[in-house]
């Protein structure tokens, strides 16, 4: 029977969904509704004013209508009539009205926190409870604006009601989601942290929601509450299962809140009192021991409430990441999981063992279920769960079984569910770059990669594997040979062909010497596919041509004569028409000499993050993804490399252009469109023409890249923004570009000793005409002036097009200083003056010196700048993705020396250095506190001089 | 925080949206529609949980309702799992044995338990006795109305 007796039925309703039911087709029911929707409209406009039932019904129905997915603009106001009706079931349909079709009417939204504001007010828990959940299920501005002052006071007051006090914890908690700003802390929040305390465990569960949101922004606010949450824990898991009545749910006690406590404690780290860490430490022996007896009941609810309590502690205890036996026994505990006949818990197993591989504590332990987890990967019959194997898989990969999870993952990826492979291929792409002891492996991996999955595999992966083959010549007779046997299939995908093309391109040669792999072999094998391919594909196949034409002079006519056809001379592309006309006419008029000139082996490519890793991440949102120990890199040449390659690139840029100008005056006339490629204008030469078809080099395609080239630590090209955001990268390093535009490019190169400090400016002219009265001057306003001295060398008025200019500057400390000198820049381009003003970003803490000492050494110093005006702290919000190299790294570019072992958390950072200034020295001691949890991190700074702490404060908090 | 709860029927018809974020009335057709089309597709011996977009979706058929949550990155999928468990014991308490019926007759007191079951998308009451308590109490506040709606076709849930 359905409840017939329960509320006040509403007949009309019934009979309405009832007809709503009965309708046959779409059609009828549209038009049922439109018939109601009109009964409706002409009650609310009628003569006769409506009694509150009336008007219950009708917004009642209107709701309805709206939830089987029509619009409703009409019908706001009656709702909100309802909501001062002082019968209660008439309030409680105008408030499921307004929190269902929230209206941003700006009249209405008054009226309606009018109508909260009573009840609010009524002292009637029932009315109170009503306008709470209607603020939370909006949570609009507006009503933040409204009630913000107005939630925390009820909230802690005395005498409130424990359901009132529940509703409005979880109603300030969705406000503080909504509008953070709007919520003032206060004196309410050392109240608030205290209802762990309550004797309603009702009460608790709601309030632990609240404090572990609000701790999460402010940790520091709420640190107390983690010795309640341990205590309230404690006594949950100890408790047996019938003295918590109602909040037992089947044979578990308090579930829910035993899952938040655990949350909240994720906030912070380890307790740092012992006793209250060892009780902490209780509770999850507990919660683990507990797992290991029988089941109190056979219900699967049991068993959830259990290990949702469970995976909860796991969570915590990987969080802490201190305990390694703790550790342990959860990467045991999950083990069994994996074999569980529950696929939810299996699922739930390989999700958080994929955390637990990332702790060096237990990476050992979770590689031992290797062999399950490759058989979960074969036989579990769910796409997600074997998308969690894939997962699991990968971040316990590492040296030793690089080999067997890259095997197994390509068996897999055969069969792979469509959803998955691309994902499965970057992950592929990355393990078996990453753990390459022997390239040929690599290349191996990578061909078989295209072969299965060819059209999963995106450009940066097969990019990868040029820019590695073309890095490391060990691989690369290698990579031409195998390349040129995997062409030799029948049927092979395009990508196949854009790698086998630009490898023998540059490397066919090393395999020429095989009759079976002659140049005219080669280029039959590459040419036979020419015709199958897309437009891209085929422009790079026809660079791979007229490198053939340098490697192997006997293959010139056969190659010529293809240039020559109709179908290329005449391509209706005109990419592949300008191509063939020029290579043509390149291999036609060129002396051998210069043909070898310019269709040189590419030189090799800059040191870089693989392109892939960073689309991986992007796939999968950087939190998700397990941090592989990063210390090797594979691939990257030396910055003496780095140097050739730019020595490489600037020669070839001046034969190409001025053999692109003799080309083009001895030229037929070139469609302007045509030339582009090889007009000096962009000053690129038929190697970054190949470079181009790739856009491997991902330096600007500009006549900036022979700028940035001269910065070997440049691994990505500057983003051409205003100065003022370049700036701040330059806290924590010396080189690079501090300004581009569209004219002018400005590099940096500086060194620092003691007080004293040279800065190498770079002026760049982008553009193909000269810059003249060139001049520049260094400002600093009258205060910095007296801390700082900056003399500038005079430089050259002239700058020609496409040239470079340098500039150097000596700089000295005075005395400690916070503001930053500005770089005038001022010349003529075309008739125009330009001026540029740039901040030089000289800051306090290049004058550092770093100071190696000891732990004890360290706390000495540490405790004798106790003085509160000594120490600075903040604790700021994490910008970037918080990796521990990358910290560190960023740390020593910082100046000071970081002191191992002597934070007892080793996730933590310690590190010292001296200010040297002319007019004295300033000892500076420093704290990194990352909470990974949180994505918050807290650095203190203590020095001798308040002004110093400040700023260095600043400087380096800007930086995570 | 759960950031929507969607009921819905084996046909794909939805029973009760639920959403704790503020989203446009187009976003929300475009994920039920999405999600529906996702959880129905599932064979039913899969596991209750799946990755979608950037949130969690854990989902457990009853009879011919399903019910299906999304909550965010580090949130507990089993202590979801038991929150959908409990609103249904919650219906089944209150309606008597529920069925999709009463749910579609009564769409408002589904509404009511689950405001005071679930509040701003995190637990606020998980006692069974103290949330009937107090729809109970409002129920009393009601005049009484009672009416015949004659014998409708019903499955039970639980």
């Amino acid at each position: 029977m359905p409840a017939v007796s329960k509320g006040d039925g509403m007949r009309g309703l019934a009979v309405f969904i009832s007809d709503i039911r009965n309708c046959k087709s779409k059609e009828a029911e549209v038009k049922r509704i439109n018939k109601e929707l009109a009964n409706i409209r002409s009650k609310f406009k009628g003569d006769k004013a409506l009694d509150g039932y009336s008007k219950k019904k009708y917004v009642c129905k209107l709701l309805f209508i709206f939830l089987l997915g029509h619009d409703i603009d009409f019908g706001h106001m009656e709702a909100v009539n309802l909501l001062s009706s002082n019968k209660y079931t008439e309030k409680q349909i105008g408030y499921l009205f307004i929190s269902v079709l929230v209206n941003s009417n700006s009249d209405l939204i008054r009226l309606i926190n009018n109508a909260i504001k009573n009840d609010l007010a009524s002292r009637n828990s029932t009315f109170m409870n009503l306008a709470l959940h209607c603020i939370a299920n909006v949570g609009s501005r507006e009503m933040a604006e409204a009630f913000a002052s107005e939630i925390p006071r009820i909230l802690v007051a005395g005498d409130t009601m424990d359901s009132v006090k529940q509703s409005a914890a979880l109603c300030l908690l969705r406000l503080n989601r909504t509008s953070p700003d709007l919520i003032p802390m206060g004196e309410w929040t050392a109240r608030v942290v205290h209802l762990l305390n309550d004797q309603h465990l009702g009460v608790v569960t709601a309030a632990t929601s609240l404090i572990a949101t609000l701790a999460q922004k402010s940790p520091d606010e709420f640190k107390t509450s983690v010795s309640l949450a341990v205590a309230r824990l404690s006594r949950i898991v100890t408790s047996a299962s019938i003295d918590l009545q109602d909040y037992t749910y089947y044979f578990v006690a308090a579930p829910w809140l035993s899952v938040k406590l655990l949350r909240l404690l994720q906030c912070y780290p380890p307790p740092e009192d012992a006793a209250l860490r060892s009780r902490l430490t209780e509770c999850l022996e507990t919660i683990l021991n507990k797992a290991q007896e029988p089941p109190k009941s056979k219900k699967v609810q049991h068993s959830n409430a259990k290990n949702a309590v469970l995976f909860e502690a796991i969570a915590l205890i990987i969080h802490h990441d201190s305990e390694p036996n703790l550790l342990v026994r959860a990467c045991n505990q999950l083990g069994q999981f994996l074999q569980h006949r529950e696929t939810n818990l299996r699922y739930l197993a390989l999700e958080s063992m994929c955390t637990l591989a990332s702790s060096e504590f237990s990476h050992e332990a979770v590689k031992t279920h290797i062999e399950t987890v490759i058989s979960a990967l074969k036989t579990e019959r769910d796409v997600s769960v074997r998308q969690r194997a894939v997962d699991l898989l990968y971040a316990m990969c590492d040296r030793s079984n690089s080999k067997q999870i890259v095997a197994e993952m390509l068996s897999y990826l055969e069969t792979a569910d469509y959803s998955i492979r691309e994902e499965i291929v970057l992950k592929v792409a990355i393990l078996a770059e990453k753990y390459a002891v022997d390239y040929t492996w690599y290349v191996d991996t990578i061909l078989n990669l295209i072969r299965i999955a060819g059209d999963y595999v995106s450009e940066e992966v097969w990019y990868r594997v040029i820019q590695i083959v073309i890095n490391r010549d060990d691989v690369q007779g290698y990579a031409a040979k195998t390349v040129f046997e995997a062409l030799q299939a029948p049927a092979c995908h395009e990508n196949l062909v854009k790698v086998g093309g630009y490898i023998l391109g540059e490397f066919g040669n090393l395999i020429a010497g095989d009759p079976r792999s002659s140049p005219l072999v080669q280029f039959d094998l590459l040419h036979s596919k020419f015709h199958l391919c897309s437009v891209p594909t085929r422009a790079l196949l026809l660079s791979a041509y007229i490198k053939f034409i340098n490697l192997f002079p006997e293959v010139k006519g056969t190659i010529q004569d293809v240039l020559r056809s109709d179908s290329q001379l005449r391509n209706a592309d005109v990419e592949l028409q300008q191509r063939a006309v020029e290579y043509l006419r390149l291999s036609c008029i060129a002396s051998t000499d210069i043909l070898a000139t310019v269709l040189e082996e590419m030189p090799p490519f800059p040191e870089r993050e693989s392109s892939i890793l960073a689309k991986l991440k992007k796939k999968k949102g950087s939190s998700k993804l397990p941090d592989l120990d990063d210390s090797r890199r594979t691939v990257n040449g030396s910055s003496e490399h780095a140097e050739d390659t730019e020595a490489v690139n600037i020669n070839v840029n001046q034969t190409c252009r001025f053999l692109t100008e003799e080309l083009i005056s001895t030229d037929r006339p070139h469609p302007t469109s045509c030339s582009a490629t090889m007009l000096p204008t962009r000053t690129m030469g038929p190697i970054h023409t190949s470079t181009d078809i790739l856009n491997l080099n991902s330096t600007p395609s500009s006549g900036a890249s022979l700028l940035v080239d001269v910065f070997s630590d440049m691994a990505n090209p500057a983003p051409t923004e205003g100065s003022e955001d370049h700036f701040p990268r330059f806290v924590c390093k010396n080189n690079g570009v501090i300004y581009e535009n569209q004219l002018l490019q400005i590099g940096l190169k500086s060194e620092y000793r003691q007080n004293l400090g040279r800065m190498y400016v770079f002026y760049g002219n982008k553009t193909s005409t000269q810059f003249l009265s060139f001049s520049t001057s260094v400002t600093s306003d009258i205060v910095l002036s007296s801390h700082l001295s900056v003399q500038a060398k005079p430089v050259d008025p002239l700058i020609e097009a496409g040239a470079q200019v340098q500039q150097i500057l000596n700089i000295e400390c005075v005395s400690d200083f916070s503001d930053a000198p500005v770089l005038n820049i001022q010349f003529r381009y075309g008739g125009t003056l330009q001026n540029i003003a740039v901040k030089l970003p000289v800051m306090l803490n290049k004058f550092f010196q770093p100071t190696e000492m000891a732990s004890q050494d360290f706390f000495q110093r540490w405790k004798q700048l106790g003085a509160p005006q000594q120490e600075v702290q903040k604790i700021f919000k994490a910008q970037n993705q918080m990796d521990t190299d990358v910290a560190k790294a960023k740390l020593l570019g910082f100046g000071v020396a970081l002191l191992d072992g002597v934070d007892p958390n080793p996730a933590n950072f310690v590190g010292a250095g001296i200010i040297h200034t002319k007019t004295t020295q300033v000892g500076c001691l420093l704290r990194l506190e990352p909470n990974t949890q949180a994505q918050m991190y807290r650095l203190t700074l203590r020095t001798s001089k308040e002004s110093v702490s400040q700023r260095l404060c600043e400087l380096l908090s800007e930086q995570f | 925080m759960m950031q929507f709860m969607l009921l819905f029927s084996r046909q794909g018809k939805l029973r009760l949206q639920k959403w704790y974020v503020p989203l446009s009335d187009k976003e929300k057709k475009k994920i039920t529609r999405e999600l529906v089309q996702t959880v129905l597709a599932r064979k039913p011996k899969m596991c209750s949980f799946l990755e979608w977009r950037d949130l969690k979706v854990v989902y457990k058929r009853y009879a011919s309702l399903y019910f299906c949550c999304a909550i965010e990155d580090q949130d507990n999928e089993l202590i979801t799992l038991e929150i959908i468990h409990r609103y249904v014991e919650l219906l089944d308490k209150y309606f008597g044995s529920v069925c999709e019926l009463d749910i579609i007759f009564n769409f408002e007191k589904a509404y009511f338990i689950l405001d005071e079951f679930l509040l701003g998308g995190e637990a606020q009451e998980t006692s069974k006795k103290n949330v009937l308590k107090a729809i109970e109490q409002a129920d009393l506040l009601q005049e009484s109305q009672s009416e015949d709606w004659g014998s409708l076709p019903n499955e039970e849930i639980l």
